[in-house]
């Protein structure tokens, strides 16, 4: 193990610690030691986070736990930002979540390499509504918009996104795993360029390779078919009467008390988003993925992929008219199929094993699927 | 070879085929009678021999090729009546002043003839007309490009690649000057881009330019002696330009600089059809900077105007850590009627009174939007003033309701909380809360019981008799004390989409931040409320934590306090 790795480790139980300033002392020594800031930035504090997230989604850690690790982790690039000080030697970049991300921190480190490169950063924060980043473009007039997503339930926001910032003129480059592993949706939706990580991201605006001026791009044309305008229209109604089918396909749901119910709505609103984004980019493996991913969160939480699969069935039944859904639907009740015969077998991951002491400490939380999908994009998916 | 003499107007049959003799094949056509028929083309015909010698040469020919009646087989024609050409295929050769199309057919196996025509007129017409449909597409794209940004930058970069991508090897523009100086910005065909700032007075040294920049006199664009040009006029390493033209860009009543044009010594000069198309190009680009400069001005004001608007930066309070977040209902601004603040005593009053306390309030201004934003500022500013005098919120309360009562606005309705910090060494922090008309603060303890403070009181800005609720809560560390405005509450939204969020499931959701830094509950509790409106319409929303916390355990973190 390499220093810096023993270092994350350390700083991993910091955080879950909330220790803060353990863990910014921590941060602040590995710079006076000589590490470069992007270093500390990108191999310990990055790291860090992805491990936070894996450590939620086995149900180690409770959610305010990774919360407070993250926020700390905030106050963390904070102090190496405050640190190390470059003077900007080149053109201005503004870096912004699209509308609905929370997940500011990937794109903090983003903002703060940026910086340490020499670039003139204008960091925008957390979930930046299209008007607000359209006004401060017009505003500041940056030679590049970074755009992080981390969900793919924000693609279709994200598009809006990119297609207003090209529409003034500024090339976007894309980030985040929303755009997936190897970035074919930020291809596909017209990003003048794709980056999977915060120094690929500086490398790819150091290069040179974004457009001074973005081309105009075609409209996608499955979207000709209006399953996602339609779905999404319809989101509200379409919840209650999978709700109300769910009652009474699976008894044991008349007991359930009002917060349970709640959360068993979310989790269906969840499939739904899911299953929107997935229409939108018209990527059936966007949502097997997100199957396999809450069957395995809800595993950890004694929680039968089964269950999932029953949601499923019912969103495919309620949307007769929309052949490209249900053929999604229908590959998302195989891979739930799949990871529940995974699970039979005894082939399940640590996340399962660890999960028998606490079987049953969220399981009657939640009927019928999911989990914070807000989760998702933190655990390498 | 010089057996064949062509003349003008007058074909001479001269070794005309023998194998066509009278009773063997069908009679061959009297020469007379062939003359005729290539004298009546208006093609140029030229009918040769096995050896390549003439035999016959019609009049269109000779009109053609002039040379073809000086007697000699011309040497300076030769390329015309290249052998080596497949037969029957076409091809364009130049010809003096003249494009000529020229074919070449075989007859039998001893005879083959020539036919040329003039094509110069057809070929300058597609020339033409290429040229303008370029010059065209450059004014599409030129609209498409300048038309997108209202940033005088973007515009003027815009406006620089643009030129160096179409009209020349260097495209410069210097913006309408700002104070003593301009900005200017360069852009090269091969995509390279340069900025700087040259002094107002430098200007001068370009005939022209200062009175491009100023808009007046208007000046026609003008030829420069390119050994006259200053040095900075030039990109590094370019040399001596050829040809060098400045450009005014007239604005939409606003001067927006100037543009300056560069050729290389060795490049085509700039012919008139090129002005003219740098003069409807500088128009439009023109017209895109000074709305951009237009727009830059209105929104500094704008952003001076509104910055007491915006919410504060929220400075170090001892004993406990504060985090807010305010989401404001319009979409493209960032003020609306709710509004936070913390106050800390200035000196002098800290000085005359050492109990007095930090203060923090929350509060919302009936409506949305502008107006209500700077009413919203008018109440910091009021309660700022009034922390000189005074500090304990149950008197301040009644005197802001005074000051509201007094406004010349209308429906100056504010509802708030007002809180004194008192932290202990222990650890805890007193609040005393005022509370008028606003939504009851929460308390989420650190074992996540969360309570609501029951306080009502009155809005302000009403009735001239308010009555003022005072609760005191004590924090432990890591407690949190949790103000916010209705915008957060009564939004509507959820799976369903037309359920109201409620206080229920602000206790809920506050209750599963237990543990958490004040930072990391606001933007918890924020990203719950967004998603649960779920991109609908919303109002203002207004988030303001406190946590008590112990004090910073080591010394580095003092030192880095102090810093």
């Amino acid at each position: 193990m390499t220093g810096l790795t023993v270092a994350t480790a350390r700083y991993v139980e910091l955080i879950g610690e909330a220790d803060e300033y353990g863990a910014i002392d921590l941060v602040l020594d590995m710079i006076d030691a000589g590490v470069p800031a992007e270093r500390v930035l990108l191999d310990m504090i990055a790291p860090a986070q992805r491990r936070v997230g894996e450590l939620w989604a086995a149900n180690d850690w409770s959610v305010a736990r990774e919360h407070a690790a993250t926020a700390i982790s905030e106050r963390a690039v904070a102090a190496v930002a405050g640190k190390v000080r470059v003077p900007p030697g080149r053109g201005r970049v503004t870096v912004a979540c699209t509308d609905g991300e929370y997940h500011a921190l990937p794109t903090r480190l983003l903002a703060e390499v940026l910086r340490l490169r020499g670039w003139q950063v204008d960091f925008l924060g957390a979930s930046v509504p299209g008007p607000h980043l359209i006004t401060h473009l017009h505003q500041r007039g940056p030679d590049a918009v970074a755009l992080s997503c981390a969900l793919p339930t924000r693609l279709p926001r994200a598009h809006a996104t990119i297609t207003a910032c090209q529409a003034v003129g500024i090339p976007v480059l894309a980030g985040g795993r929303g755009f997936g592993e190897d970035g074919r949706f930020a291809r596909l939706l017209g990003a003048d360029g794709w980056a999977p990580t915060a120094d690929a991201a500086a490398d790819h605006l150091a290069s040179g390779r974004l457009p001074h001026f973005p081309a105009p791009i075609d409209a996608l044309a499955h979207l000709a078919d209006e399953e996602y305008t339609q779905l999404a229209r319809r989101r509200a109604d379409l919840l209650t009467t999978v709700m109300g089918t769910l009652m009474g396909a699976f008894p044991p749901m008349a007991t359930y008390s009002q917060q349970q119910l709640e959360a068993t709505t979310e989790d269906l609103a969840h499939i739904a988003d899911f299953l929107a984004a997935a229409l939108y980019v018209d990527d059936t493996r966007l949502f097997t993925d997100f199957v396999g991913w809450t069957c395995q969160v809800l595993r950890a939480r004694g929680v039968p992929a089964a269950s999932v699969a029953l949601g499923l069935r019912v969103f495919h039944d309620e949307l007769a008219e929309f052949p490209r859904a249900r053929r999604m639907l229908a590959a998302g009740a195989k891979a739930a199929r799949t990871a529940d015969d995974r699970a039979d077998d005894g082939a399940g991951d640590t996340a399962v094993e660890g999960a028998g002491d606490r079987a049953g400490d969220r399981a009657g939380d939640r009927a019928g699927a999911s989990a914070p999908a807000d989760a998702y994009s933190e655990t390498g998916h | 070879m010089t057996e064949t003499r062509p003349t003008a107007g007058a074909v001479r049959p001269a070794g005309v085929s023998r194998t066509g003799q009278a009773g063997k094949t069908p009679p061959v056509p009297d020469p007379a009678l062939l003359h005729a028929i290539i004298e009546a083309s208006t093609e140029g015909v030229v009918l040769c021999d096995a050896d390549g010698r003439f035999v016959m040469v019609n009049s269109a020919a000779a009109r053609l090729v002039p040379e073809l009646a000086a007697g000699d087989p011309p040497a300076a024609a030769r390329s015309l009546f290249d052998r080596t050409c497949p037969v029957g295929e076409t091809r364009h050769t130049a010809h003096g002043d003249r494009l000529l199309q020229v074919r070449r057919e075989r007859f039998s196996l001893v005879h083959h003839a020539w036919y040329l025509r003039d094509v110069t007129g057809d070929s300058a017409r597609t020339d033409a007309l290429l040229e303008e449909r370029r010059r065209n597409e450059f004014l599409v794209e030129a609209s498409r490009r300048l038309s997108a940004s209202l940033n005088t930058r973007r515009c003027a970069r815009a406006t620089a690649e643009l030129a160096a991508s179409f009209l020349t090897d260097a495209a410069m523009v210097v913006l309408p000057p700002t104070g003593r100086h301009a900005s200017w910005l360069r852009a090269l065909p091969d995509g390279t881009l340069q900025e700087g700032t040259i002094a107002l007075g430098d200007t001068a040294a370009v005939p022209g330019l200062s009175e491009a920049l100023a808009g007046f006199p208007p000046v026609p664009s003008r030829w420069l002696d390119p050994a006259q040009a200053p040095a900075w006029l030039m990109p590094e390493g370019f040399g001596q330009a050829g040809h060098l033209l400045v450009t005014p860009l007239p604005g939409n009543g606003v001067p927006a600089g100037a543009l300056v044009l560069a050729r290389r010594e060795d490049g085509p000069a700039f012919d008139e059809a090129d002005e003219i198309l740098v003069r409807v190009f500088a128009a439009r680009a023109g017209a895109a900077i000074s709305a951009a400069v237009l727009y830059q001005e209105q929104s500094a004001t704008n952003a001076t105007l509104t910055g007491d608007l915006l919410p504060p930066a929220l400075p170090p309070v001892p004993g406990v850590e504060i985090a807010g977040s305010l989401r404001a209902s319009q979409q493209t601004g960032l003020i609306g009627g709710d509004f936070y603040d913390v106050y800390l005593p200035d000196a002098v009053t800290a000085a005359a009174d050492p109990g007095r306390r930090p203060l923090l309030t929350l509060g919302d201004v009936c409506g949305k939007g502008t107006g209500a934003a700077v009413l919203a500022g008018q109440v910091r500013q009021c309660l700022r003033a009034l922390l000189l005098l005074e500090g304990e919120p149950e008197r301040l309360v009644p005197l802001i309701n005074r000051s509201l009562l007094a406004s010349p606005a209308r429906n100056a309705y504010v509802t708030l909380v007002l809180g004194a910090l008192r932290p202990e060494p222990s650890g805890h922090t007193q609040v005393e809360l005022a509370v008028a008309g606003h939504p009851a603060p929460l308390v989420l303890r650190a074992d996540g019981t969360v309570e609501e403070l029951a306080s009502y009181g009155s809005m302000l800005g009403v009735l001239k008799q308010i009555v003022v609720t005072i609760v005191t809560v004590d924090l432990a560390p890591g407690d949190v004390l949790l103000l916010y405005s209705d915008g957060i509450t009564e939004a509507f939204g959820g799976p369903a989409g037309r359920e109201m969020f409620g206080a229920e499931r602000l206790k809920a959701a506050l209750a599963t931040c237990a543990g958490m830094p004040v930072a990391a509950v606001v933007e918890r509790l924020e990203q719950i409320s967004t998603e649960w409106l779920a991109h609908g319409e919303h109002d203002d929303r207004a988030l303001l934590a406190v946590q008590a916390v112990r004090p910073a355990p080591r010394a580095r973190d003092r030192e880095r306090a102090a810093r």
